[in-house]
């Protein structure tokens, strides 16, 4: 194939020179340019090596059905792989090389396993060899691993860079009445007639510039770029380098928008992709179509591509693709191409496997010099990484036979055209069988989606046009616009029908003729699926691989369809299609994610004490969504020293800890208490005004959702404190309670978890440390605010606050809520007191050792199996009311006697640590799921060994006196443990009452 | 993505509501025997076709709505307040945009 651009024509600016890099090697190209029209314009053929037989492969399209021309673009962290050479825009410094091939794609040692393709065709992963011989011998052993390594080695794709990726990628939003996708002759006209109409239209683009189908005609260029001017002045939006790849419910479309892929040097402000969410009233696919080739010998080759691709390289890039060129078509479309080729100085042969023509279809080849040759197609191409001459056959009857051949360095391929029916295919409109014209077409349907254009199976630009202009109105007209519908020309429009011809194959010749380029699926792996029984077309796709990878069988997948229904003597109507699935190209991770990656992963929660922690030596920790203090480390102290003297500390003198991340909830109104009695277990009717009560809130289904306290302020107002993990769960169960099942209670919920600042002060000294903190220390007496007392006070320098005699630590202890823009105030004057106590700041870590040493229960105890027996709380449950969850916890499996429930867990030698996530079993049992688990786990200060808190079938009384063990046989193996009661730690409560 | 109609707000995407459920269910009464609480928490039918269903508008309006909704085509045929006293009101109040009559 001898390439040359031309000296004048096309699209490209000449005085722009740009260059870059193949393989190592300098070239030029112009701007303008795609990757693959500057390598064909050098001369360049060889661009790939295929993905299992190593062949070389070439540029066979100009657009994204590209399976050949797939290289790798950038280097360092930028590199990516699988990149079409079509698609990809040039730009200054572009560094491109070949994949799937060593030492390069021109001379590859992988070229190899084509002696070996007897053992490579379809579903060698599944055969995995058997029955052939040296191949099968150590299967299943280590030596069959190393095969393996090797094959899947040598078979492959580009790599991808293992770098973290230095871009970044944004989401957008969209809204539009219309959205018109693809800006060629149809869709151009579509978005005329809407914007006319008053429709906001969006007219996206996957290629740099609008114009389709019309850049590849000769002499468009001038006028397009008035007509695209003309169309963003009456309104429409446009929208180039952004695909539409996928199309979901409601109007929803997903578009890709490659913002700075065809930059030399992005500035870091843009993003790399932008991810659009487009919501359209209605949609126009005015997506075209794509030519399709044919199965014959070695039509793989570099030098082998379709007549619109050529026609593409010639008139939009000026390039012309061969001298010497053999056009094969069986419709009329290759007709202006070849005129055009041999007008632009190539000697070109057409040939047409139909035997007849009408006159009006030869005599438009009569500006030109085209040899035309009827009842001919090509058999086999010749030539080792290019062509040098066509085998061809002629046509006999419906059948072919052997013919002479043809010296030629370019062979065009015209085999029909498939409409682009995917976006529509992902509405779950099947696309339905046209055998007049050899194509599946787009079937009708209830979607607010209208097909134009060539995806309509309109062939003429003429016709396509008026089919734009009709889909533009038609989208008006639905959306209630006043507009008078015209008719869309229907599908169809050569003069002379086509050939349908997805094979060309004579008796006796073996031929490599490809279906799918992508993955080496041959004609003979069809046949051979078909022959092993692999005849659904979803098991075709499956065994074979045929229409999977990046092309996903844009152009293969007709063909593959025609020669399984040629195998079972069926019609292609009859072997169905496989189903058009988003997205229509490959999306990459990064503009999914978007900006949602690293600390933007999920939004971070802080509290109003945050800078205050940080300023006092807090190391902070994740919960749920919240940044809390994790332990405060004195110098010199590790995480354990720091909690171990956190939690002494609160045990002997007093501790102040940022609580703020427990949900609050105010509930308001006459029937508040009503709603109360009916969401917890235990009783709420008869809580007195200024007391706090600990409740547990069931599920429907009788598990423990929740616990927390509540605190009476009023006759008609409440103050809820949840779980941290359970806070926004909880508010939403009571407003759909309360909006759904029980309108008539007169109640308000309201979330209040960041309007206030909770602090727990814990410790003998904590109420010292109020005492010099309220304006009036009198309010926390032992009389005035006994052990679960509420009080809404005042703090020194006028702080408002509530204050609960609570304690989750089982200590004398108290939490002190004030609103939170008072909350750095508040915590100075506690600390300024605390400290001169000898006080401390404690964090999650310390807080954690003294709930388990005191057997207090959190989310990882109630992790939405437990019941409230199971959590060793089930006399608090009242027996007088009914309650949510009431009916269904009695169900008998939930009151089973060896039901795991909670106990204590000590190390049998208190020297030893366990782990949490160990199993619990029966020392002479360790197998299976054991008779439970480790839920927490901590070093007690106060008991001075490691102690645990689980779950054990018939809890504490089944295992008196029986030998236990801490299975963990992948960490730190098995601990011999004991089973005691989960109040470790002044188990009759004396401390926090006193 | 489903576009759900929101009472209050408008149209909005799907990701910015909770699922409930079948919208159907009528619990019954906190005392009624556990087999009818059985009945309304597990005997759920799996609808191929139109049901109604309740949806919270967790990031919006936080009303809870019921959504008449094609399982199969995600078509949404009908939306309304789940509280049929503030249904009612919505009514009231589109019918005299200055408020009840």
């Amino acid at each position: 194939m001898s390439t040359r651009r031309q000296p004048s024509g096309g699209h490209i600016d000449r005085s722009k020179v740009l260059d870059f890099t193949w393989d190592g090697k300098p070239l030029q190209g112009y701007a303008g340019d795609s990757l693959a029209s500057a390598l064909l314009a050098n001369g360049e053929q060889v661009l790939g090596r295929s993905f299992k037989y190593h062949r070389p492969r070439g540029v066979m399209s100009a657009g994204v059905e590209e399976s050949g021309a797939l290289v790798t673009v950038g280097t360092g962290a930028r590199c990516d792989a699988n990149v079409r050479a079509t698609t990809q825009e040039l730009y200054q410094g572009l560094v491109a090389q070949g994949q799937n091939a060593w030492p390069s794609v021109r001379f590859d040692f992988g070229a190899l396993n084509g002696l070996l393709s007897r053992f490579l065709s379809a579903g060698f992963y599944y055969k995995t060899f058997m029955g052939v011989p040296p191949l099968e011998w150590g299967s299943g052993t280590g030596m069959w691993m190393r095969y393996e390594k090797i094959i899947r080695r040598a078979a492959g794709m580009g790599e991808a860079s293992r770098a973290p990726d230095p871009d970044h990628y944004e989401h957008a939003h969209g809204y539009c009445d219309l959205l018109v996708v693809g800006s060629g002759p149809a869709g151009r006209a579509a978005a005329r007639a809407a914007a006319q109409a008053g429709l906001d239209v969006v007219l996206v683009e996957q290629d740099s510039v609008s114009g389709g189908n019309s850049l590849s005609q000769p002499g468009a260029a001038a006028g397009l770029a008035d007509e695209i001017t003309a169309l963003e002045h009456a309104g429409v939006r446009s929208m180039t380098r952004t695909i539409a790849f996928g199309l979901y419910d409601h109007g929803t479309a997903g578009l890709l928008e490659r913002v700075t892929d065809h930059l030399a040097d992005p500035p870091t402000w843009l993003p790399r992709q932008r991810f659009w969410t487009l919501r359209a009233a209605h949609t126009v696919l005015a997506t075209g179509a794509i030519e399709r080739h044919l199965a014959f010998g070695n039509n793989d080759r570099p030098g082998v591509m379709t007549v619109a691709a050529a026609r593409t390289y010639l008139n939009r890039f000026a390039v012309l693709p061969g001298e010497r060129i053999v056009v094969a078509t069986n419709n009329d479309s290759a007709y202006p191409a070849a005129a055009e080729l041999a007008n632009a100085g190539a000697s070109v042969r057409l040939l047409d496997a139909r035997t007849t023509i009408p006159d009006q279809l030869r005599n438009s080849l009569a500006s030109a010099e085209v040899d035309l040759h009827l009842g001919l197609a090509p058999l086999q191409a010749r030539g080792a990484s290019g062509v040098n001459a066509l085998a061809l056959a002629k046509a006999d009857g419906a059948k072919w036979r052997a013919a002479s051949s043809m010296s030629c360095d370019l062979v065009l391929v015209s085999a029909g055209w498939s409409p682009v029916v995917n976006l529509l295919s992902h509405r779950g409109v099947q696309p339905v069988w046209d055998a007049a014209n050899a194509c599946f077409l787009p079937d009708s349907s209830d979607e607010p989606i209208t097909m134009a254009g060539s995806a309509a199976g309109v062939w003429h630009t003429s016709d396509c046009v008026l089919s734009g202009t009709a889909a533009g109105i038609r989208a008006a007209h639905a959306l209630g616009k006043s507009v008078t519908q015209t008719q869309a020309p229907a599908a169809g429009g050569w003069q002379a029908p086509i050939r349908a011809l997805y094979e060309i194959k004579v008796p006796g010749r073996k031929l490599k003729s490809f279906v799918d380029l992508q993955h080496d699926v041959t004609s003979e792996d069809v046949r051979l699926a078909q022959r092993e029984g692999y005849v659904s077309v979803e098991h075709l796709k499956r065994y074979t691989t045929l229409g999977m990878a990046i092309d996903q069988g844009k152009m293969g997948n007709v063909i593959g369809l025609a020669l399984m229904a040629e195998a079972l003597g069926k019609e292609i109507p009859e072997v169905g299609t496989t189903t058009f699935r988003p997205p229509y190209i490959p999306v990459s991770i990064g503009a999914l994610r978007g900006r949602s990656v690293d600390q933007h992963f999920r939004p971070l929660r802080r509290t109003a004490l945050h800078r205050w922690n940080l300023a006092h030596g807090a190391t902070m920790t994740m919960a749920g969504l919240w940044h809390r203090p994790w332990y405060f480390a004195r110098e010199g102290e590790t995480l354990a020293n720091a909690y171990e003297r956190e939690a002494a500390t609160v045990r002997r003198t007093v501790g102040l800890c940022d609580v703020t991340s427990l949900g609050k909830i105010a509930i308001q109104g006459p029937d508040a208490t009503e709603l109360l009695n009916r969401v917890y277990s235990n009783p709420f009717a008869k809580l007195a005004v200024g007391k706090t009560r600990y409740g547990i809130m069931l599920r429907d289904d009788g598990i423990v959702m929740d616990d927390g306290t509540t605190w009476r302020l009023s006759e008609t107002e409440y103050f809820m404190t949840t779980t941290t993990a359970h806070a926004a769960n909880v508010m939403a169960f009571l407003e759909e309670l309360l909006q759904t099942r029980w309108p008539d209670l007169k109640v308000h919920v309201t979330s209040v978890s960041e309007q206030w600042t909770g602090v727990a002060v814990a410790g003998p000294k904590s109420r010292s440390v109020l005492e010099a903190c309220v304006q009036d220390p009198a309010v926390v007496s032992n009389d005035n605010l006994p052990f679960m007392g509420v009080t809404e006070s005042i703090l020194k320098d006028d702080i408002p606050c509530r204050i609960a005699r609570i304690s989750f630590s089982g200590e004398l202890a108290f939490e002190v809520y004030v609103p939170a823009d008072f909350g750095p105030a508040a915590m100075d004057l506690l600390w300024s007191i605390a400290k001169g106590l000898d006080g401390c700041l404690y964090g999650l870590e310390a807080m954690g050792a003294l709930r388990i040493e005191k057997g207090h229960v959190t989310g990882a105890e109630l992790d939405g199996r437990v019941t409230i027996e199971d959590a060793g709380l089930g006399r608090m449950a009242s027996n007088k009311k009914s309650y949510i969850g009431s009916a269904l916890r009695k169900r008998p499996d939930l009151a089973r006697a060896n039901r795991p429930k909670l106990v204590g867990i000590f190390p049998r030698d208190r020297r030893e640590i366990f782990n949490a996530g160990a199993l619990l079993c029966a020392a002479d049992q360790l197998e299976g799921l054991g008779e439970g688990w480790i839920s927490s786990v901590t070093h007690s200060p106060e008991l001075g060994h490691w102690i645990g808190l689980g779950f054990i079938s018939g809890g504490q009384e089944s295992w008196q006196n029986k030998a236990v063990v801490a299975a963990d046989p992948i960490r730190k193996g098995n601990t011999a443990v004991e089973i005691v009661s989960p109040h470790m730690v002044d188990p009759d409560g004396e401390r926090m009452h006193g | 993505m489903i576009r759900i109609p929101c009472p209050f707000c408008g149209t909005r995407d799907h990701s910015e509501f909770s699922y409930g459920g079948d919208a159907t269910v009528i619990y019954p009464p906190l005392d009624a025997a556990a087999a009818d609480w059985i009945e309304a928490v597990f005997q759920r039918d799996n609808i191929d076709g139109v049901q109604f269903e309740s949806w919270q508008h967790l990031h919006g309006c936080r009303m809870w709505i019921i959504v008449e909704r094609d399982t199969c085509t995600h078509e949404i045929l009908s939306v309304r307040p789940a509280d049929d006293a503030i249904a009612r009101a919505l009514t009231i109040t589109s019918a005299h945009p200055g408020g009840p009559a």
